[in-house]
C-alpha cells in the first residue's frame, strides 16, 4: 500500500508555530485538525450516553418492570426523559458534531490546501460553546423533576406548561442546551462557507472542490437558513414556559401548531442536513475504492443543490394529522415524494460510480456501500411516510421510528464510521487494525438490521410510539409482539458489545496501529498531500503551498499510467513550482494572507493569529 | 475510455486570486441570512397569531400602541441608515471625512433605542405587559429583540467609529458594520408596520 515514501523532513518546526504547551495544544487550540477531533471525541462521548439511554429504555420495552442491569428499574418519567434525551443527543449532540463539525472540521481547510479556516478563533469560540450546551444539557438529566420527557419535538403544552411536562426546570435547561448547540454550529457553517469562498488553493475552481467539502458547505447554509424559526419559536417557547406568556396556549390566544410549524420548517432541512454531508463522505469513499471518478460530478452537485432547496417545502408531513387543511397536506404530499427523486439520483450515480471499477472491500468500502444500501431502505420506506393517506394510518406508529432509524443510523453512525475508518490514517498516522474493523463492520450492520425490521412489523401491527409498557395494552402484548420487541432489544445488545470491540480497535490503534504514509489509499484530493498527522498548519513546512491542477476524482486516466493523479501533481512536463512563485518559499504564509486578508491585517478580532506571530 | 478524454490543457494557475467578497462581510452576509429567517419565523408567528385573533387586534381593552410618535422614530433610524451609508461612500474618498456622518448614525441609533424604552415604560404604566395578552407578548418580544440587535449594533458602530479615528479602520470592516446596520434599519419598517399599524 505504501507506495507514497514517508516524507523525508527534519522535524524541527517552522518558526511560524512554536511548540506549544499541552494545553494550549489540544485544549485551547485554533488548529481545524484538534478542533475537529475535540468536536469527534465530544460527539463520540455524547453518543455512549446516547446508546446507554436507548439500551435502557429498550430493555424497560423488551422486559417491563424489570430492573435493568446497571440502571435499576426505569420509571415512566425517566422513560420518558430517556426517550426524548436520546432523540436529542443522537441528532444534536452526534449526528451534527461528528458528520458536520468534527470532519467539516477536518477536512476542508486540508482539502483545500489552506493552512487553517478564515476565522479560528471563532472556530474555537464554536466547539467551546458546543461543549458548554453538551454540559448543559447533561446537567438537565440532574435537575429536581429530572430531565425533560416531552419528545425531541418537544410540542407545546407538554413542554411549555410544567403542569404536563411536570419537568420544570427540565425542560427550561433542554431548551437552552438546544440553542447554544445552535450557537455553536452557526458559527462553525460561517466559517466553513466563507473558508471554501475564499482560501482555496491557486487553481481550485468550483468543479475541483471534493464532494465532501460541497456537501458541508451546502449543509451549512441549508442549517443557516433554516435554523431561524426554530430559534424564534424557542425563544417564544421560553418565554412561556418561564414569563407567563401564551404564544402556544389556545387557551389565551395562541396556536400550539405554530410550534409544530417553526419547529419542523427547520426540522425537516435538518434531516438533509446531516444527510448531504454522509452523502459526500461516501462519494470520497467509493471513488477511492473503485479507482473510479465520480461519475456526474456537476449532477450529483446539482442534485445537492435542488435537495436542499426542496427541503424547505416538505416539512408539513409530518403534521398530516395535527389538524392541518388537508388540501395543504396534499402540496406537501407532492413535494415529500418529489424529493425523493434527486436523492434516488444521488444513489444511482453512486451505483453507476461503482459499476466497471475495480473495488476494494476494504473497512470503509464496506461503510459506504453499507450507507447506500441501508439508507435505500429508510428512503423507500419514506414514501409511505409521505404520502398523506397512508400516514394517517401509520403516524406515531413504530413504523416511522423504523423509518427514521433507518435514515438516521445510515447517515450518523454508518457514515461517521465510514469517514472514521477512512480518514484515521490521517488523524492519527496509524491504520486501524482491518481485520478487527470488518469483524465490526458486520457486528453492527447485522443487528441494526435485526433491530429495526421487527419495529417496521410491529409499527405496521399498530404499536404506537412513546408507551412506556404495553402490558396495559392486551392487543399490544401479544406474544408474538413481545417476541419481536425481545429480538430487536437483543441485537441493540449485541451491537453495544461491537462498539467496544470498534473502541479497542480505535484506542489501540491510535497509539499502537501500523504507521500510515502520506497517501496510503492513493487518492487525489489534497488531503492526502499533508503529513499523516498533518503538523499545525498543513502545508506550511512544505516547499510551497498546494496548487490544483485537475478535478479531485482523477482516477485511471487514460493519459497516465499511474491509476491515480493527484490534484497537486502538474501536468506532464511542467515544472513543479508554479511560474507565480518561482522561489520556494520559506514561509509562503505573508504572501498567501496578503491577498486574501489584506483587508482584516489588522483587526484584531479575525485575523488569522498565526500571521500575527 | 479513449484517448479523446484528454482535456484541453489547463492554464498553470498563476498564484491565488483576491476573493470576490472580503471574508469578514461574507461572513456577516451569511449571518445576516440567519437574522433574515429569524425574524422571519418571528413574522410568520405574529401573523398566525393576528389572523387567528377572533375579537379583533389589538384585542378589545388593551392599551393603544403609539403610531405617530414611532414613526417619528422610524424616521430617526432611517436617516440613521442614511447617515451610515454617506459614510461609506465618504470613507472611500477621504476616510477621516466619514467621522461626522458615522456619529450622526450612532447619534440617531441611539436615540432611536432610548426612544423606544420611554415609548416602553409608557406602556407598561398603560397596563401593557408581556402576560396581557399574545398581543402584549408579541409586541415586547419582538420590539425587544429589534432593540438587542440595535444596542448591539451600537456597540459595533461604536467600535468602527474608534478604529476611524485610530486611523485604523479598513474598508471591508465598516461594510461589515454597515450591513449588519442596514439589516437592523431594514427591518424596523416591516415590524412597524406589522405591529403598530
Amino acid at each position: 500500500m505504501a507506495t507514497a515514501a514517508p516524507h523525508a523532513h527534519d522535524h524541527g518546526h517552522d518558526d511560524a508555530h512554536p511548540e506549544e504547551s499541552w494545553v494550549i495544544k489540544y485544549l485551547w487550540s485554533t488548529d481545524h485538525k484538534i478542533i475537529g477531533l475535540q468536536y469527534l471525541f465530544t460527539g463520540m462521548a455524547m453518543a455512549i450516553i446516547g446508546g446507554y439511554f436507548a439500551y435502557a429504555f429498550r430493555m424497560q420495552l423488551a422486559f417491563p418492570g424489570e430492573s435493568v442491569p446497571t440502571y435499576g428499574v426505569v420509571s415512566p418519567a425517566q422513560y420518558n426523559a430517556m426517550v426524548t434525551n436520546h432523540g436529542t443527543i443522537m441528532i444534536f449532540w452526534v449526528a451534527m458534531p461528528v458528520l458536520i463539525a468534527a470532519f467539516g472540521n477536518f477536512l476542508i481547510p486540508l482539502m483545500l490546501g489552506c493552512d487553517d479556516m478564515v476565522f479560528p478563533r471563532i472556530n474555537r469560540l464554536s466547539y467551546q460553546i458546543f461543549l458548554l450546551s453538551a454540559l448543559v444539557l447533561i446537567a438537565s438529566f440532574f435537575v429536581p423533576g429530572g430531565g425533560f420527557g416531552g419528545a425531541w419535538t418537544s410540542y407545546p403544552p407538554l413542554s411549555s406548561e410544567a403542569g404536563y411536562s411536570l419537568t420544570p426546570l427540565g425542560s427550561t435547561i433542554w431548551l437552552l442546551a438546544v440553542a447554544l448547540e445552535f450557537v455553536a454550529f452557526l458559527l462553525g457553517g460561517i466559517n466553513f462557507i466563507t473558508t471554501t469562498m475564499n482560501s482555496r488553493a491557486p487553481g481550485m475552481k468550483y468543479t475541483d472542490i471534493p464532494m465532501v467539502v460541497w456537501m458541508i458547505v451546502l449543509a451549512s447554509i441549508i442549517f443557516m437558513a433554516s435554523v431561524g424559526p426554530l430559534i424564534a419559536g424557542a425563544i417564544m417557547l421560553l418565554f412561556d414556559q418561564n414569563l407567563g406568556t401564551h404564544f402556544f396556549d389556545p387557551t389565551a390566544g395562541g396556536d400550539p401548531l405554530l410550534w409544530q410549524h417553526l419547529f419542523w420548517f427547520f426540522g425537516h432541512p435538518e434531516v438533509y442536513v446531516v444527510l448531504l454531508p454522509a452523502m459526500g463522505i461516501v462519494a470520497e469513499i467509493i471513488t477511492t475504492f473503485a479507482r473510479k471518478k465520480l461519475f456526474g460530478y456537476k449532477t450529483v452537485l446539482y442534485t445537492a443543490i435542488a435537495t436542499g432547496i426542496l427541503s424547505f417545502f416538505v416539512w408539513a408531513h409530518h403534521q398530516f394529522v395535527a389538524g392541518i387543511d388537508p388540501r395543504m397536506a396534499n402540496l406537501f404530499t407532492a413535494t415529500t415524494v418529489l424529493i425523493s427523486i434527486p436523492i434516488a439520483e444521488m444513489c444511482f450515480v453512486y451505483i453507476g460510480t461503482l459499476y466497471g471499477g475495480s473495488i476494494r472491500f476494504t473497512t470503509p468500502m464496506l461503510w459506504a456501500l453499507a450507507f447506500i444500501f441501508e439508507f435505500l431502505i429508510g428512503g423507500v420506506t419514506g414514501i409511505f411516510l409521505g404520502a398523506s393517506g397512508s400516514d394517517i394510518y401509520f403516524h406515531d406508529t413504530y413504523f416511522v421510528l423504523a423509518h427514521f432509524h433507518y435514515t438516521f443510523f445510515p447517515i450518523a453512525i454508518i457514515g461517521t464510521f465510514a469517514a472514521l475508518t477512512y480518514w484515521f490514517p490521517k488523524m492519527f498516522g496509524r491504520h486501524l487494525n482491518e481485520s478487527l474493523g470488518k469483524i465490526h463492520f458486520w457486528g453492527t450492520v447485522i443487528p441494526f438490521n435485526m433491530i429495526f425490521i421487527p419495529l417496521f412489523i410491529l409499527g405496521v401491527g399498530g404499536q404506537h410510539r412513546r408507551i412506556y409498557s404495553y402490558e396495559h395494552f392486551p392487543e399490544l402484548f401479544q406474544p408474538w409482539q413481545q417476541d419481536l420487541r425481545v429480538m430487536a432489544t437483543v441485537s441493540l445488545l449485541v451491537m453495544l458489545v461491537f462498539q467496544a470491540l470498534f473502541l479497542m480497535n480505535f484506542f489501540y490503534s491510535i497509539f499502537k496501529g501500523k504507521k500510515a504514509s502520506k497517501n496510503p489509499y492513493n487518492a487525489n484530493t489534497l488531503e492526502w498531500l499533508a503529513d499523516s498527522p498533518p503538523a499545525h498548519g498543513n502545508f506550511l513546512h512544505l516547499a510551497e503551498m498546494p496548487v490544483v491542477h485537475r478535478g479531485p476524482y482523477e482516477f485511471n486516466h487514460p493519459d497516465r499510467d499511474e491509476d491515480y493523479w493527484p490534484q497537486w501533481l502538474p501536468p506532464e512536463g511542467v515544472s513543479a513550482a508554479p511560474p507565480a512563485d518561482p522561489e520556494p518559499a520559506a514561509d509562503p504564509e505573508p504572501a498567501d494572507e496578503s491577498a486574501d486578508q489584506d483587508a482584516d491585517q489588522d483587526s484584531d478580532q479575525d485575523s488569522d493569529e498565526e500571521s500575527a506571530s | 475510455m479513449t484517448a479523446s478524454t484528454a482535456a484541453r490543457p489547463r492554464p498553470i494557475p498563476r498564484g491565488k486570486r483576491p476573493p470576490l467578497i472580503p471574508s469578514n462581510v461574507l461572513a456577516m452576509v451569511l449571518f445576516t441570512l440567519t437574522e433574515l429567517m429569524f425574524f422571519a419565523g418571528l413574522f410568520s408567528a405574529f401573523m398566525v397569531a393576528k389572523g387567528m385573533a377572533t375579537d379583533g387586534w389589538p384585542p378589545a381593552g388593551q392599551p393603544r400602541l403609539p403610531v405617530e410618535e414611532t414613526a417619528f422614530n422610524t424616521v430617526a433610524l432611517l436617516a440613521s441608515g442614511v447617515a451610515l451609508y454617506i459614510a461609506g461612500r465618504r470613507f472611500s474618498v477621504a476616510p477621516q471625512s466619514a467621522k461626522m456622518p458615522m456619529l450622526v448614525a450612532i447619534g440617531l441609533a441611539s436615540f432611536f433605542v432610548a426612544f423606544q424604552g420611554v415609548e416602553w415604560v409608557q406602556l407598561v404604566g398603560e397596563g401593557l405587559v408581556l402576560s396581557t395578552s399574545t398581543h402584549g407578548s408579541f409586541f415586547y418580544v419582538m420590539v425587544g429583540l429589534h432593540a438587542l440587535h440595535a444596542i448591539i449594533a451600537i456597540f459595533a458602530l461604536y467600535w468602527a467609529y474608534r478604529r476611524l479615528k485610530a486611523e485604523t479602520l479598513v474598508k471591508s470592516q465598516l461594510t461589515t458594520v454597515q450591513v449588519f446596520w442596514f439589516f437592523v434599519v431594514g427591518v424596523w419598517p416591516v415590524l412597524y408596520f406589522q405591529i403598530y399599524l
